[in-house]
């Protein structure tokens, strides 16, 4: 596999994720307008999706806050040059930046200072995952501020269980408001450390709201929990309303006896992700997005 | 709550013009509008206090609170994006701005504090909520770039001058009445919450 390749695609994977949401989402939004209720959530939702397919027919960043870059790799065991893909999404990050261009959202926490091209320590971060085969999986995952301010991890009590969770969510939902640009979607994670609940949390973004569990115990649990955070009336942008969650999406892992960690991980309704698929030959397709 | 009224006004705008919006009023603005985040609104105050004269008049003028994505193109100044930031930053400056410049709307996410109601309701001036996000929305609204000032405070914290058409949807989110629909949507929903555990089975 021509790492260039590699390096192009992430560049029109940035662009993509950037400026056209994925269809699921899309749909998802529609279908918020039509049910929502309130004349005030109405109108925001409408500037939403006016904003959106302005932004996919102009070709321009929907939000001026494009993100810190997070790439999701699954990488066949046999791809060669897996040493260099990292190198290739970095590249790609400084292009894109120039080319969409994106916001540089890249600080040195002790200086201060704005690196200028969306990469520094550990960004974009890439999380790998290793499969059988030689195809390479590139999902890319710019994640705005607003709703990453908002993410909670707790160390909650097992013996209160599922109970203890609910709540959590329901309590994380309505401390956040406005803040995370509702409607949004979330990612719920039960067990694993507390390092791992969060990644399961925010990696739950990835999946298609449309896309239905195979575990009926989590899409019963994700039911409930949409009915619930969509029982708050926050609404679109905080201003009151039905909807004020589009999607939410739960993940587990098993748990220490003594431990129960949760997670949520809050997506603006501006929930970009864009996917490819590369083939060892070179050959390539988008399967997240219609490229013409 | 009285049905949701749709205005169209145009700059300046007047004290009684601003008057008779409620909130979940929407509004769109036509005419000038001045971006200003934290920094811009602190130097301003300090010009007020020795007596020295803003670069523009904001009298009936509609403020952002936005740093934009700006461009220029050969001679021009151009918008590439410009969504609201958080206005909460502003609190601690808006009702001493709004006392000492007569700006009649300001436009920002999030909604303002109680300071700031306060001061609309005395000095007459409305918070409109602007779509979170919504930078090509609200760039598609820009028509004119007329100038920049204060440059030295960085691109972000300028203050832009614009010349918007139609620039909305705002929600009317303060009134001139004392009202605060974020203050309202957050009341309405804690008295909710004990009823969604109940529907859980999560004990209070």
């Amino acid at each position: 596999m021509e790492i260039k390749i590699v390096e192009n695609v992430a560049v029109k994977l940035l662009q993509l994720a950037v400026t056209e949401l994925p269809q699921d989402v899309k749909e998802a939004l529609q279908r918020a307008y039509h049910e929502e209720e309130s004349e005030v959530g109405k109108t925001q939702l409408k500037a939403i999706l006016d904003n959106v397919e302005l932004a996919e027919k102009m070709r321009k960043p929907m939000c001026q806050d494009t993100g810190v870059i997070n790439f999701y790799v699954k990488a066949g065991a046999e791809v060669r040059g897996l040493d260099k893909i990292e190198q290739a999404l970095r590249n790609a990050t400084k292009r894109a930046t120039k080319e969409v261009p994106l916001r540089p959202n890249a600080v040195d926490p002790f200086t201060q200072k704005n690196s200028g091209n969306n990469t520094g320590r550990f960004v974009p971060f890439i999380h790998w995952e290793i499969l059988p085969g030689d195809d390479l999986e590139i999902t890319a995952f710019p994640k705005g501020g607003g709703s990453e301010n908002v993410c909670v991890i707790g160390m909650l009590v097992p013996g209160e269980g599922m109970i203890g969770l609910k709540r959590f969510v329901v309590d994380a939902v309505i401390k956040a408001g406005s803040k995370p640009c509702p409607p949004n979607i979330l990612g719920v994670s039960i067990g694993g450390g507390a390092d791992i609940a969060i990644k399961m949390a925010k990696k739950a973004l990835l999946r298609p709201i449309n896309q239905p569990t195979q575990n009926p115990e989590i899409a019963k649990l994700e039911k409930e929990l949409y009915a619930a955070v969509n029982m708050t009336g926050i609404g679109p942008m905080g201003l009151g309303g039905k909807i004020t969650a589009l999607g939410v999406n739960v993940d587990y892992a098993y748990r220490h006896p003594a431990s129960f960690p949760a997670a949520v991980a809050f997506q603006c309704w501006a929930a970009r992700r864009a996917t490819a698929l590369i083939h060892f030959d070179g050959k390539f397709e988008y399967l997240s997005h219609k490229v013409k | 709550m009285r049905k949701m009224t749709v205005y169209k006004l145009k700059t300046p705008i007047s004290e009684e013009d601003v008057r008779k919006l409620e909130v979940n009023d929407v509004l769109y603005i036509t005419g000038t509008m001045v971006t200003a985040r934290d920094a811009a609104h602190k130097r301003a105050l300090d010009f007020f206090k020795k007596g020295k004269k803003l670069p523009i008049d904001l009298q009936g003028l509609a403020v952002f609170h936005c740093g934009p994505i700006v461009k220029k193109e050969e001679e021009n100044w151009v918008i590439v994006a410009a969504g609201p930031t958080t206005s909460t930053r502003m609190d601690i400056f808006e009702d001493k701005f709004i006392q000492n410049f007569k700006a009649r709307v300001i436009i920002g996410k999030g909604g303002m504090g109680k300071r700031t109601t306060d001061a609309m309701k005395k000095y007459g001036a409305v918070y409109g909520a602007f779509t979170g996000g919504a930078a090509i929305l609200a760039a598609n609204a820009i028509k004119e770039v007329k100038r920049g000032e204060w440059f030295d405070l960085g691109m972000p914290e300028a203050l832009w001058i614009l010349e918007v058409e139609e620039f909305g949807p705002l929600t009317v989110a303060i009134d001139a009445h004392g009202k605060n629909l974020f203050d309202e949507v957050g009341k309405r929903v804690e008295a909710v919450r004990s009823k969604i555990y109940e529907k859980l089975g999560v004990p209070k």
